[in-house]
C-alpha cells in the first residue's frame, strides 16, 4: 500500500511518518510511505495523510502556495473519493471556513467552521494542551479496539465546529464538548495527534491503514 | 477532562544525559535515546531534552540525539538549550521535537519569540524562564544555564513572552534546581495565576509529594522533575499513583 504525508512545510512530519511506519509493520502490512507535495505522487497514493500545525491560515496559504496541490487533493478526495487522514489543523481544513487571525477558506469537504475554544472567562488555559478523553459517540471502524473514555494527546487553541452532526465519532470535554474526530465517507479526520498518543495513537493509525470503504 | 502532565527531563551533554547540581558538578549517566524508551514505557505524557551546555558547544548531537528518540517514541517531546535562531528552531522541530524551548535567546532577542510563534505556531514556542528570587515576592530573570543575571523582572517576562506568542512557560526555580528542596511554590502559583497559557513547575523535585505540591499549590498544569526519575528512584507510575491518591487529574 502506497500512502503520502503530505509535506507544505508544516510542524513535524516525521513522526506521522514513522508512527505510520511502525503500524503498518504492527498489521504486518507491506507499505511504502512518502513524504512529499508531489501532485503526481499524491495521484498515485492509495492513502494520504494530511498533517497541520500552525494557523489554519498559514496552513491553508502553504497549501495554496503549492502548484496542483490543492487540485490534487480535492480529485483525491471528491473525485476519486480515497481515504485521507487530516490530523490537527490538517483535521480543520476540511471545513469550509477558519476565523483563525482573519477569516480563511477551508477545502468545505464537510459544511463546518473552525472557531477559538471558548476559554470561559479565562477560567482554561490555551492551548488545550496535554492528554485528554475521549468519548466515543457511535460505533466507527477507525475506533476498534479504542476504549470509550481513552486518552490521546491535544494541542489546540482552536475547535471544529459542524452542524453535520453525522459526521461526529468523538468529543472530548474543555469546558465545553468540543468535536475531536469526524467521519465523511472516505474523510476521515482527528483534532488530537495519533502519532503522538503512545500505544492508542498507533492504533488508530492502524484502522485507518485497513480502513476499507 | 484534561489530564496534569508528568514531564521527565534529561539534561543533555555531548549526547549523554547529566544531572547538575546547581547546573554544575555533572553526573554523567547514560544514553538519552534509551532512557526515553524507558520513560515512554512508563506513560510519561511527555518528553524533555535540555541541551544544557548548548550555548557554548556543537549543537549537531542534539538533532541526532532528537531523531532517534523521535524514530523510537510516540510521544511529544520538547527540546531546549541553545535555542537562538528560527534556523535552530526549525532544524529541531524537522529533526522530530514537538515543542521548542527558547530562554537565554527570548532575553537576548526581543522578537524570537514573536517570530518563531508566527512561523512554526504558538502550540510548539515554550518560552524557558529561569528566575531566582532577590527579595520577597520578586524574582529576577538569569540567562546562561543560571549564570547571568538580567535585571529584568521573572513575572513581567512572562507575562510579555504570553503577549508574544509563547505556547506555553517552563518555569524553573534556579534557587531550587538540583536541591531536593521542592519547587519555589510562590513563584509557580505567582505565574500560573498570571498567564493564560499553561505552565511547567520545574527545579528542586525530591519526593512525590512535591509534585503534588507543585500542582494543587502551585497551580502548575505541569510538573517537570529529573533526578527522582533518572536514578530510578521512583518510576512515572508511581509519581502518578501518588497524584491520583492525592485527587490530582492524572493519565494512568
Amino acid at each position: 500500500m502506497s500512502i503520502t504525508v503530505i509535506d507544505y512545510g508544516s510542524g513535524n512530519l516525521k513522526s506521522a511518518a514513522k508512527a505510520l511506519e511502525t503500524a503498518a509493520n504492527n498489521i504486518n502490512l507491506t507499505s511504502k510511505i512518502l513524504v512529499t507535495s508531489d501532485p503526481k505522487k499524491i495521484k498515485q497514493s492509495d492513502k494520504i495523510i494530511l498533517p497541520g500545525q500552525g494557523s489554519f491560515r498559514d496552513c491553508y496559504l502553504g497549501i495554496k502556495k503549492i502548484s496542483g496541490l490543492s487540485e490534487a487533493l480535492n480529485e483525491f478526495v471528491l473525485e476519486k473519493k480515497k481515504p485521507i487522514l487530516g490530523i490537527c489543523v490538517g483535521m480543520q481544513l476540511f471545513a469550509k471556513t477558519g476565523y483563525e487571525s482573519e477569516e480563511t477558506k477551508g477545502f468545505g469537504w464537510i459544511d463546518a467552521e473552525v472557531r477559538k475554544i471558548n476559554n470561559m472567562n479565562k477560567k482554561l488555559k490555551l492551548p488545550h494542551m496535554g492528554w485528554n478523553e475521549i468519548e466515543l459517540k457511535k460505533d466507527c471502524f477507525l475506533f476498534s479496539n479504542i476504549k470509550n473514555k481513552s486518552h490521546v494527546y491535544f494541542i489546540h487553541s482552536y475547535e471544529f465546529k459542524t452542524k453535520q452532526k453525522d459526521c461526529v465519532v468523538a468529543t472530548t470535554n474543555y469546558g465545553n464538548s468540543i468535536i475531536v474526530s469526524v467521519v465523511k465517507g472516505n474523510i476521515f479526520g482527528t483534532q488530537f495527534h495519533p502519532e503522538k498518543s503512545q500505544k492508542n495513537g498507533l492504533v488508530i493509525l492502524e484502522n485507518f491503514l485497513k480502513w476499507k470503504l | 477532562m484534561l489530564k496534569n502532565r508528568i514531564i521527565p527531563c534529561l539534561d543533555v551533554k555531548n549526547g549523554r544525559v547529566v544531572k547538575g547540581i546547581n547546573f554544575v558538578d555533572l553526573v554523567d549517566a547514560g544514553d538519552p535515546v534509551e532512557q526515553a524508551k524507558i520513560y515512554d514505557q512508563q506513560g510519561a505524557d511527555e518528553l524533555c531534552f535540555l541541551d544544557i551546555t548548548a550555548s557554548n558547544e556543537n549543537r549537531s548531537i542534539i538533532l541526532n540525539t532528537v531523531k532517534k528518540t523521535a524514530e523510537k517514541c510516540f510521544m511529544p517531546l520538547t527540546v531546549g538549550g541553545g535555542v537562538r535562531t528560527l534556523e535552530d528552531i526549525r532544524n529541531l522541530l524537522l529533526a522530530g521535537a514537538d515543542k521548542v524551548s527558547i530562554n537565554t535567546a527570548a532575553v537576548n532577542n526581543k522578537n524570537l519569540v514573536k517570530e518563531s510563534a508566527e512561523k512554526f505556531g504558538s502550540q510548539c514556542i515554550v518560552v524557558a524562564v529561569d528566575a531566582k528570587k532577590i527579595k520577597e515576592n520578586k524574582w529576577e530573570i538569569f540567562t546562561h544555564g543560571g549564570r547571568k543575571s538580567t535585571g529584568i523582572d521573572a513575572l513581567k517576562f512572562a507575562e510579555k513572552m504570553e503577549k508574544m506568542g509563547a505556547g506555553e512557560i517552563l518555569l524553573t526555580s534556579m534557587d531550587r534546581d538540583g536541591t531536593k528542596r521542592g519547587y519555589d511554590l510562590d513563584l509557580t502559583k505567582k505565574v500560573s495565576n498570571l498567564v493564560n497559557i499553561p505552565v511547567i513547575a520545574s527545579g528542586g523535585v525530591g519526593s512525590l509529594d512535591h509534585l503534588h505540591q507543585g500542582i494543587k499549590i502551585g497551580k502548575a498544569n505541569a510538573v517537570l522533575a529529573a533526578s527522582i526519575f533518572h536514578f530510578g528512584e521512583f518510576s512515572i507510575q508511581d509519581a502518578k499513583k501518588y497524584l491520583d491518591s492525592k485527587g490530582i487529574p492524572v493519565r494512568i
